[in-house]
């Protein structure tokens, strides 16, 4: 099957970030104007309005994986992202009107100055690269995925964390309202909303570790983590935490959300790690989506030679 | 209401019977049709494991609702319906169990008996499959001549342990939202709460009129 890698893209069919956004604007104060509520409909159904913001001019990394992508369509279609639904094909239907602006990300804490940044403010201060990842997940399947973002470490440089920084917590929206999944079911909730994650400080300004805004060069998808969420790629996918709206520098470990769901089950490094076996899943083999026979999962999902320093001389069966 | 007569009751089962037949085939026919046409998703493995497995535990309580229906309802020609359920059961049950082996495992059997006694669900639901083989094996009048009515039947209660244990294997591979597997419990806490209390009534009635215990169920 041949993928059209972004680079492949015609100059054409891409919209510049900036033309996008101005013409979403005028879209709506103009419909909202001149034309009134109907008219937003209208417009809404012409493609220009509803096509995906695309990235251009994506800066080249040095972390790419040199495998064959796994098609646009499985990485928007086969998600877990229990916000929307616990299925895996739920959140590609119940996150199809998500609406991600604004967006606003809180970040406190043990910064020079807290504050509370718009999305594309972020987006715009940034480079964007793209950023060729394998992507484990703990159900002991993978993909390759063409992220699009930038280093969670520049990012974290300009804060200026002071010396109590010692782990970053972020955090999800919640909003039941916007996300389905959140609100109560026959048993109660799911999960302990907000969902929440953590990295040690100098997990988060590994090279490896971004936050991403799109996907195969154009902006995330709702079912994706739209429109900002963190990869880390040598770590299940649940550490990738999605739609993020708050990050917080912290002198205490955080917990994360599926560590208070099951603690014997997940810990707080959740390191891909074939030799740690989860109560559920062998970890020792994944299967790659759009492949019949499983493959040996790698130590740390193949990025060892990066990141194994961090861990030296921790036991990892332990700190699973 | 009183029920049909037995000759209309065996008359509308005789019909109903190969509509039922097709009916239950019609989920694994789904799965056909969509392995050739491409849409069983991202991992069409995953999607037929949890598709047989649903539909053996559906074709399991289906089996055990037959005779609470019978005796709610006086129609008891539908016995003649329960031993193709039971089948159907056996069938996914190993539709399932074949995908486990083959599609998903690839006869990797040294990872297949790790999860066997690593895997607590996996465990479960093996026992579950295992214990439908003899039912399956004694399903035909032949076996059931061959054993004598009350072996047969002491045989066949393990019909009780197969959906019980099902629904632990359900209930413990699910990582957080356990609604599904908790439907399918309280289903069967129905179903086999219906025969206690229908026993215990029993033996209360046969120990007011005086007549001696015996150990029907
Ligand atoms: C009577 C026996 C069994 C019943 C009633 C049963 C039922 C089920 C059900 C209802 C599901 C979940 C479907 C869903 O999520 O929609 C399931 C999943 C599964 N079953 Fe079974 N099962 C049985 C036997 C077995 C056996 C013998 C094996 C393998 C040795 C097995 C392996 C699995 C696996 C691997 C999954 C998927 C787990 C996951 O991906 O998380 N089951 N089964």
């Amino acid at each position: 099957m041949l993928i059209r890698r972004p680079a492949d893209t015609i100059p054409s069919e891409i919209t510049n970030y900036e033309v996008f956004r101005r013409r979403r604007q005028l879209i709506k104060g103009g419909a909202a104007a001149a034309l009134g509520l109907a008219a937003t409909g209208l417009f809404a159904l012409t493609p220009e309005a509803s096509a995906k913001l695309k990235f251009d001019q994506l800066k080249k990394s040095r972390f790419n994986a040199k495998e064959s992508l796994t098609p646009y369509k499985d990485v928007t279609s086969y998600n877990n992202f229990y916000e929307f639904s616990t299925d895996k094909e739920g959140p590609a239907q119940l996150a199809e009107d998500f609406k991600s602006r604004p967006w606003s990300i809180e970040v406190a804490g043990e910064i020079k100055k807290p504050k509370v940044y718009d999305v594309d403010e972020l987006i715009k201060r940034f480079p964007l690269e793209e950023r060729i990842y394998r992507l484990r997940c703990v159900e002991a399947w993978s993909m390759v995925v063409p992220w699009v973002g930038f280093a969670l470490g520049d990012f974290i440089k300009t804060l200026e964390p002071n010396s109590r920084a010692k782990y970053v917590e972020f955090e999800t929206l919640h909003d039941p309202k916007r996300m389905p999944g959140q609100r109560r079911g026959l048993f109660g909730s799911v999960l302990d909303w907000p969902y929440r994650e953590g990295l040690r400080i100098d997990e988060a300004i590994h090279p490896l570790t971004i936050l991403a805004v799109g996907v195969y060069g154009e902006e995330l998808p709702g079912q994706n983590g739209a429109p900002i969420r963190l990869v880390v790629p040598w770590k299940y996918g649940f550490k990738s935490i999605k739609s993020i709206v708050k990050i917080n520098f912290v002198e205490q470990p955080p917990v994360n959300t599926w560590q208070v769901q099951a603690p014997h089950e997940y810990g707080f490094y959740a390191n891909v790690n074939p030799k740690v076996s989860h109560p559920r899943w062998s970890q020792a083999r994944e299967r790659r989506i759009g492949e019949f026979f499983k493959r040996p999962t790698l130590m740390f999902n193949g990025y060892a030679e990066q990141v194994a320093h961090l861990y030296q001389g921790m036991d990892l069966s332990k700190n699973f | 209401m009183p029920a049909a007569s037995p000759e209309i009751q065996l008359r509308w089962i005789k019909r109903v019977k190969p509509v039922a037949f097709t009916a239950c085939l019609i989920p694994a026919a789904l799965l056909i049709w969509r392995a050739a046409t491409d849409t069983l998703g991202a991992e069409p493995i995953e999607t037929i494991t949890f598709t047989t497995g649903d539909w053996t535990l559906r074709m399991l309580m289906i089996t055990l609702a037959i005779t609470p229906l019978r005796q709610l309802t006086g129609w008891h020609a539908l016995i003649r319906l329960r031993r193709m359920f039971g089948l159907y059961a056996f069938f996914y049950a190993l539709l399932h169990f074949t995908t486990y082996i083959v599609l998903d495992q690839f006869f990797a059997w040294q990872f297949i008996l790790e999860d066997i006694a690593e895997r607590l669900y996996i465990l479960v639901g093996f026992t579950a499959f295992v214990l439908l083989i003899p039912l399956a094996a004694t399903s035909t009048n032949r076996m059931l001549q061959r054993l004598g009515g009350k072996r047969w039947q002491r045989l066949h209660r393990l019909t009780y342990a197969v959906p019980i244990l099902g629904v632990l294997h359900f209930l413990w591979l699910v990582k957080a939202d356990i609604t599904e597997p908790a439907i399918y419990a309280l289903v069967l806490s129905i179903l086999l709460g219906y025969r206690i209390v229908r026993y215990r009534r029993r033996r209360a009635s046969q120990a007011v009129a005086g007549v001696p215990k015996r150990a029907t169920p």
